[in-house]
């Protein structure tokens, strides 16, 4: 179907769904309006267990065990990305050549790239205290590192990014989550439940376990990130086709 | 108008829905479907907006002060690492396909091919 054709089915079942969202809209709750009884929840209980951030501490603490399946579909996701970028029977890799690079970029890229680092760490390890946490960080490690290929070129980049052990970092991010969901349960009380001393509200000690599972997705979100750029970028860069052309 | 925010998450989803229906090129299509899901980001982040409040973080506010619902805002952090998560397997996939089939049209791939 092509065409015409498959516009009147689309208009019809685009105009029905539109029709059925906007009744839906009329009867929310009003937009702005004052009554969030979750959120009212989820704040008193926040400050119980002495986090700043509530938003982490909905992820990490109250609602942790989403989490854990939203990181499990990050890793499976990374996983599949693998599974389908691998270089195949007929493939073979080439070297990919130097190429030059403007010296504004250079210098930029040069101090950008640990300023960039040092912020993906800050926010990652203040998940507790402020706006961000492992995911949030994770992503900006990552990008950090890839400003090497974009100022420098792609041999610098492989040099500081051996696939290898960031597959491992990302398999024992996600092990660490688990495991320290397990703690709650040695602690005699639920699998992943904020066992540990909530320590002192608005510091970098407070939150019990919820610093320590924000460290871990943001060692599983950082490698992750790597080890999905660094198979796209073979795809792109090292992979050839059985007739040398680039696939 | 309180349903002005509502309605633009709708009109998002649907132009997402009718570029993913209408796409003559698998990488669009991928787009399309990042678009169609940002709808979900703002009918969220709408539900929990409170009039007057500020962003639920405690660490330079007094606590007490009205906040904005952190539940949907920790739904859409969710509902961003998915997105970007499965974006990057679907394009995984458009590779494999385009090096397969040699084509990224959805039109072309008529054919199932061992």
């Amino acid at each position: 179907m092509r065409g015409p054709i498959r516009r009147w089915p689309l208009a019809a079942g685009l105009a029905a769904t539109a029709a059925l969202l906007v009744a839906a809209c009329l009867r929310l709750p009003h937009f702005g309006g004052d009554r969030h009884p979750y959120g009212d929840r989820a704040v008193r209980t926040a400050l119980l267990q002495r986090t700043a951030n509530t938003v982490s501490s909905v992820n990490f603490d109250q609602r942790a065990l989403d989490t854990l399946g939203e990181e499990s579909i990050l890793f499976a996701a990374v996983l599949g990305t693998v599974v389908l970028l691998r270089q195949t029977r007929d493939e073979h890799r080439v070297a990919p050549q130097p190429a030059p690079v403007p010296p504004p970029l250079r210098r930029y890229g040069t101090l950008a790239l640990p300023v960039a680092l040092l912020i993906g760490l800050y926010v990652i390890a203040h998940g507790q205290l402020s706006p961000g946490g492992g995911f949030q960080g994770g992503v900006v490690v990552a990008t950090a590192l890839h400003l090497l290929y974009v100022a420098v070129d792609y041999r610098a980049l492989e040099r500081i990014r051996p696939v290898g052990p960031y597959e491992l970092a990302d398999g024992v991010g996600e092990a660490a989550y688990v495991l320290l969901g397990a703690a709650g349960l040695l602690a005699g009380s639920a699998y992943l439940a904020n066992t540990l001393p909530h320590g002192t509200f608005n510091t970098m000690a407070s939150g019990g376990t919820v610093p320590l599972l924000n460290a871990a997705v943001g060692m599983e979100v950082a490698s992750g990130v790597v080890v999905l750029l660094a198979h796209f970028l073979g795809q792109a860069l090292e992979i050839v086709g059985e007739e040398g052309e680039r696939t | 108008m309180t349903v002005l925010p509502y309605l633009v998450a709708v009109w998002i989803f649907l132009i997402g829905v009718y570029g993913m229906a209408t796409s003559r090129n698998l990488v669009h299509a991928v787009g399309c479907l990042a678009v169609t899901q940002s709808s979900t980001y703002v009918l969220l982040l709408a539900v929990g907006y409170r009039r007057g409040a500020t962003a639920p973080v405690f660490s330079d506010i007094p606590v007490g002060t009205p906040v904005v619902d952190p539940v949907v805002q920790a739904l859409a952090l969710t509902d961003v690492v998915v997105g970007a998560t499965v974006t990057a397997l679907l394009l995984a996939l458009v590779v494999q396909t385009d090096k397969r089939h040699g084509t990224v049209d959805p039109d072309e791939l008529t054919e199932l091919k061992g």
